[in-house]
């Protein structure tokens, strides 16, 4: 005799403890195992596109912030990068420099707050994550030194950095390199050999190399899966050329590559900083560009390597003050691309696991 | 160092295969026509020396008169980009056909365009808004929005 | 190996006393005594686990309410008795009603048998352990009601994994005490205290000590086997829509249910209230306490499982080790019953290095991907 089962819907609604924000996944459940998902996203859309056409250049760099907030100095660097391409602004030696050191520093505190997220999500029920923001707490005091605000920074600006650093800023960063390697040693520790982190998250959620390529995955994700693929060194912006670092890639593809890969970077990240803190230059850190910048009419796109992936700026020009088009190309809406053929077959649980893995943060998915 | 591919040497190759295709060369950025978009595209896809298998961004601009459609493709191995542009014309259905069946990362990419721009893609498997709610009236991106209607 | 004679531990018997109204009186006053100790231990304990989670969390707990946070469990039972008592529409209400109480009740019946001292307990039971594991398994049964009760598909997902759980654990747990049933002669839980005058039997038996502490602690719902209120997945399971006193009971349960194992634990493996110097009542309970912090500190530090890793967790390590604990007590027992006490702990150390490094070689606790 044949049990009568029946799928069902269930809704790992906008409002959830895991879900990194409001975003929602409609599972269909057979029992445990999930059948078919959908993931409805728009609840944090605030219609930044349309609103920066009506703002000037330069007061569309606080908005930046706002898109992926864990990861703002990432998306101001951009935007100015993009802008000073299509104004033809110079950008003085020492400016890249401690843009540098501001990218690869948030770089080091975004991956914190992923794999803190993603192993909170594995129910380790605080420690993991706790004993990363620790570390994440003097990333922000730095910020805090260098631009007065820890989370949206707007510190950037076409032409270069809007401020100078003050004096106690390079002992301070000093002082953290140094000791960043051994904590990440720590957590290395406590985590990557951890039999039920490894058991819950290898081989679950694979995304195979054909699939990540097809479905424009990039950042962390695409190089989980076995693509070396890195901006900053296919396509080197700003001085990124100067430096040596390796990009780590995993071949499985799994959500433990997707762990083991932003741990990793973490420590590529610490070394571009020891390299740009001995070659910093001394200058003026901005070619101050009009407060009513006009660019000449034309298009660009520019694109960097944020923590979660490619993000690019399309913008166009009609040589007003305003940004006629004013696009992003937002790494985590695009990921998510390839969440359903991750998930289908794999029980609940799993969802959030992969769903963590990926580390998408609403403000970019939405907009 | 990603090398952007001139829109006007590729027009040179493209005009052999897929004639009256092209609409506008430039060393930026290739137009074609959208009936032709899907084969110029697989074309681009299929070719060894091309190989674009990287469907970077999709993006659309309201030009008033028509829409431009913008796609940046990239070859992961060849290491090279190109910017393909198509015209969609008529301000109440303006349709242009869906790469989705190419390269799934135009899934949720078109989906915002139409949601936002109204363009519908022919061939896409869920054309629905992704970031507005189903039921929104208009599209916001357009430059004759207004919040009013 | 030492055989204990019954007849010697008359004087643990606890009779009725001579009390006027005798045992009925008796049985009321030491109901309200103990209800008061789950109670009072209950506020001590989570107080314990807030701020040892803290600690462990790099962080300092609570410390608002109160010198050291001591009055925080209090301020929170005061909240949750003014809060509003909400009962979802579409929910089963008498059902939704009488869960907290059917998943309360087990677990405080189950201190009836629990011996604080030598002589101090509600009913000195001759079938102790069979009676306490009889009831343990009630505890499910509420809260599957709560589950259903709900009418919600988060706390159903969390009600089914959770009975699936208990079933699946109750089998290595009973089968891990049977070894210190056989080292004992008797299954009252006096008596077994009694025994481990000369060497707690955790060093008897090591294996019995593990599975038990591990199955129980997936019978009580902690960390790593949390995932039926997994906070990160399914939101509170199956106390979702609990909310004002029901939820107290419901967490109260849950604290009470960890004291209650603690307090076995103490009672089978760790020597009950026996102990130098300090007097009984007190070394039972820094006993109870030491394990409670034990599975604190398991609590802090690592994830859950998935529920089908659970389950294979139950199935194909705990029993199959359970059994062969059995094996190899039963045999020490009726082949070398006079075997040297220090000796037979070595045996059973090595027994248990031996026998966990090589299953866990051929375990494996993965589960695929299934076709759909």
């Amino acid at each position: 005799m044949t049990l009568k089962t029946e799928h069902f819907a269930l809704n790992l609604g906008p409002v959830h403890p895991s879900t990194h924000g409001v975003f929602r996944l409609i599972a269909t459940l057979d029992g445990e195992v999930i059948v078919d998902i959908e993931p409805v996203v728009g609840y944090l859309h605030r219609g930044i596109e349309k609103l920066a056409e009506g703002r000037t250049y330069k007061e569309n760099i606080p908005f930046t912030d706002r898109l992926d907030y864990l990861a703002a100095m990432s998306n101001n660097l951009v935007y100015a990068m993009a802008v000073e391409k299509l104004a033809e602004i110079p950008v003085p030696e020492r400016a890249e420099y401690l843009r540098v050191i501001m990218a690869e520093l948030q770089r080091i505190a975004s991956h914190l707050v992923g794999i803190g997220a993603f192993i909170q999500d594995l129910g380790a029920f605080g420690t993991p994550i706790l004993y990363m923001w620790r570390e994440r707490e003097k990333i922000l005091d730095l910020f805090d030194m260098v631009c007065g605000q820890r989370l949206h920074y707007n510190y950037m600006r076409f032409g270069g950095v809007s401020h100078d650093i003050p004096d106690e800023f390079l002992p301070a960063l000093a002082k953290f390199v140094d000791r960043m390697p051994g904590f990440i040693d720590e957590y290395d520790q406590l985590l990557s050999e951890n039999e039920i982190v490894l058991v819950r998250s290898k081989g679950v959620g694979i995304l195979p190399k054909d699939l990540a390529i097809n479905a424009s995955t990039s950042g962390p994700v695409l190089r989980a899966s076995g693509v070396k693929w890195d901006i900053r060194r296919a396509d080197p912006y700003s001085i990124y050329n100067r430096f040596e670092f390796d990009i780590p890639i995993c071949t499985g593809g799994d959500s433990y590559d997707r762990y083991w890969i932003r741990m990793k970077e973490m420590r590529q990240s610490i070394r571009i900083i020891k390299q740009a803190m001995e070659q910093l230059p001394k200058g003026k850190v901005l070619n101050k560009a009009p407060l009513r910048l006009r660019p000449p009419a034309g298009e660009v796109y520019t694109r960097i390597e944020s923590p979660r992936g490619e993000l690019g700026f399309y913008l166009v020009s009609d040589n007003s003050e305003r940004p006629y088009r004013f696009h992003i190309r937002a790494p985590a809406l695009i990921n998510l691309t390839a969440l359903r053929q991750m998930l289908i077959g794999w029980k609940l649980a799993d969802a959030i696991i992969v769903f963590g893995s990926i580390d998408i943060v609403l403000g970019e998915v939405d907009r | 160092m990603t090398v952007a591919i001139s829109g006007e040497d590729l027009a040179v190759k493209l005009e052999a295969q897929f004639p009256a295709s092209i609409v506008k060369s430039s060393p930026d950025s290739l137009t074609v026509k959208s009936e032709f978009l899907l084969q110029v595209a697989w074309h681009l896809k299929a070719t060894p020396e091309l190989g674009f298998d990287y469907l970077t961004s999709i993006t659309a601009v309201d030009y008033g008169n028509y829409f431009e459609l913008v796609y940046h493709l990239m070859s992961l191995e060849h290491n090279h980009i190109l910017v393909l542009k198509t015209h969609c014309y008529g301000r109440d259905e303006p349709v242009a056909p869906s790469l989705v069946s190419l390269w799934q990362g135009a899934d949720f990419q078109e989906r915002e365009v139409y949601d936002l721009m109204g363009i519908r893609f022919d061939g896409h498997p869920n054309m629905k808004r992704l970031l507005l709610w189903d039921g929104f009236q208009g599209h916001p991106l357009r430059k004759d929005y207004s919040n009013d209607t | 190996m030492i055989m204990f004679n019954p007849n010697s531990f008359g004087h643990l018997a606890a009779l009725p006393p001579d009390w006027p109204g005798n045992f009925w009186l008796h049985l009321m006053a030491f109901t309200v005594i103990i209800l008061a100790f789950v109670l009072i231990t209950a506020i001590i304990f989570i107080w314990l686990e807030r701020r040892g989670l803290g600690r462990l969390q790099i962080r300092l707990g609570p410390n608002r309410a109160g010198p050291f946070g001591l009055l925080q469990p209090l301020a929170d039972v005061l909240k949750l008795l003014i809060k509003e008592d909400t009962v979802p529409t579409k929910a089963d209400k008498l059902v939704f009603w009488l869960a907290p109480i059917v998943a309360l009740a087990p677990v405080l019946m189950l201190f009836a048998v629990i011996p604080f001292q030598s002589g101090a307990l509600l009913a000195d039971l001759n079938i102790g352990i069979l009676y306490v594991l009889a009831i343990s398994s009630l505890a499910s049964v509420g809260v599957f009601m709560a589950g259903w009760a709900s009418n919600n598909k988060y706390s159903l997902i969390g009600a089914m994994r959770d009975v699936a759980m208990l079933i699946s654990y109750e089998i290595p747990i009973v089968i891990s005490i049977v070894g210190v049933i056989l080292i004992t002669g008797s299954l009252s839980l006096t008596e077994i205290v009694g025994a481990q005058e000369s060497i707690p039997f955790i060093l008897l038996q090591p294996l019995g000590f593990l599975i038990f502490f591990l199955g129980s602690l997936a019978e009580s719902n902690r960390t790593p086997f949390d995932l039926v209120e997994a906070d990160s997945e399914i939101v509170a399971g199956y106390h979702i829509e609990y909310s004002g006193m029901k939820y107290g009971t419901l967490m109260l349960t849950e604290y009470a249910e960890i004291i209650a194992i603690s307090a076995l634990v103490t009672t089978l493996f760790l020597g009950g209230w026996q102990g130098p110097l300090l007097p009984p009542i007190l070394w039972f309970f820094i006993k109870v306490a030491a394990v409670f912090l034990l599975s604190v500190w398991i609590r802090g530090t690592i994830p859950r499982l998935r529920i089908d890793q659970v389950m294979a967790f139950a199935w194909k390590f705990l029993l199959p080790l359970a059994l062969i604990n059995l094996l190899v007590t039963s045999l020490q027992v009726v082949l070398w019953p006079e075997a040297s006490l220090w000796l037979i702990v070595f045996l059973n150390l090595t027994v248990m290095a031996i026998l966990i490094l090589s299953w866990s070689r051929f375990f494996r606790l993965g589960g695929e991907r299934i076709e759909v």
